[in-house]
């Protein structure tokens, strides 16, 4: 029975990554740019789970980042989301390139 | 049977990985996200990795993607669909996309990976719980204090009376 190898996982998580990189240079929306940096967090935590399960499966140290990463994420969804709120207020809008200076 | 899995799960991924990055609609971009976590936490359980992929849909389906569709609705007014959602750097974006796939692509196929026979420890989500209470107990101390930080942090920015500074 077939089964998939460590570069299958690997190359998957190229894809999701590049993906993440275009949103990010691309969207104009701040939260669409949140929403690529998360895409680019899962990619690299695919890679710890992929390398747990393949390289070093003993101490299972590639699973407990990944967990580190989601909690980091969330943290950061958290600030991030509430920055955005607070541009809103703001700049009555949030597309990044229209803030364009930190204070007045 | 487990590369038919696989093979389902990379294309939902990187199909709704496309969707994330490309629709014009933001809020349909947050429900594709939705099923880009869901696929990964498909990935994760093939990959033997269970306690991850239910981590994985707790905190990112049932927390993240909320908080995204409640900021979504709080500033829908202005991210509708009649304005515009990309830049002007979209051909350059993905070329760079691209060479930067292409690159890791080379690195990955050439790297000689020392992929062990070994397989994962018997009970996964015991020994996942008993690393993280004794091996790795202050990096777990020190990641909830920056949880406990951040979620004060965003509650003081997004404060909506701000004393007035003297």
């Amino acid at each position: 029975m077939a089964q998939p190898t460590l570069l299958h996982f690997l190359v998957l998580s190229a894809v999701l990554f590049a993906l993440g990189i275009f949103g990010l240079l691309t969207r104009r929306n701040a939260i669409g740019i949140l929403m690529s940096i998360e895409l680019m967090f899962n990619a690299a935590a695919m890679n710890f789970v992929a390398f747990t399960r393949f390289i070093a499966p003993e101490g299972l140290a590639g699973q407990i980042f990944t967990i580190f990463i989601i909690t980091i994420a969330a943290a950061e969804a958290a600030v991030g989301l509430a920055i955005v709120m607070l541009l809103y207020r703001s700049f009555k809008g949030i597309e990044v390139d229209k803030v364009n200076f930190m204070r007045w | 049977m487990n590369l038919l899995i696989f093979y389902f799960m990379a294309v939902l991924a990187v199909v709704s990985g496309l969707m994330v990055v490309t629709l014009r609609n933001i809020f349909h971009s947050a429900l594709f996200l939705v099923l880009m976590f869901f696929s990964v936490a498909g990935i994760y359980v093939l990959l033997g990795a269970e306690f991850v992929a239910g981590v994985q849909v707790l905190i990112y389906v049932g927390a993240i993607t909320i908080l995204m569709i409640f900021a979504i609705m709080l500033t829908y007014q202005l991210s509708s669909k009649n304005i515009r959602q990309v830049n002007e750097q979209v051909v350059p974006a993905a070329v760079i996309a691209f060479l930067f796939f292409v690159l890791s692509l080379v690195a990955l196929v050439k790297t000689a990976w020392p992929v062990t026979e070994a397989h994962l420890p018997e009970n996964n989500t015991f020994e996942l719980g008993r690393q993280l209470l004794s091996t790795y107990v202050i990096p777990f101390e020190v990641v909830s204090l920056v949880l406990l930080a951040a979620l004060i942090g965003a509650v003081i920015i997004s404060r909506q009376d701000r004393p007035e500074r003297s």
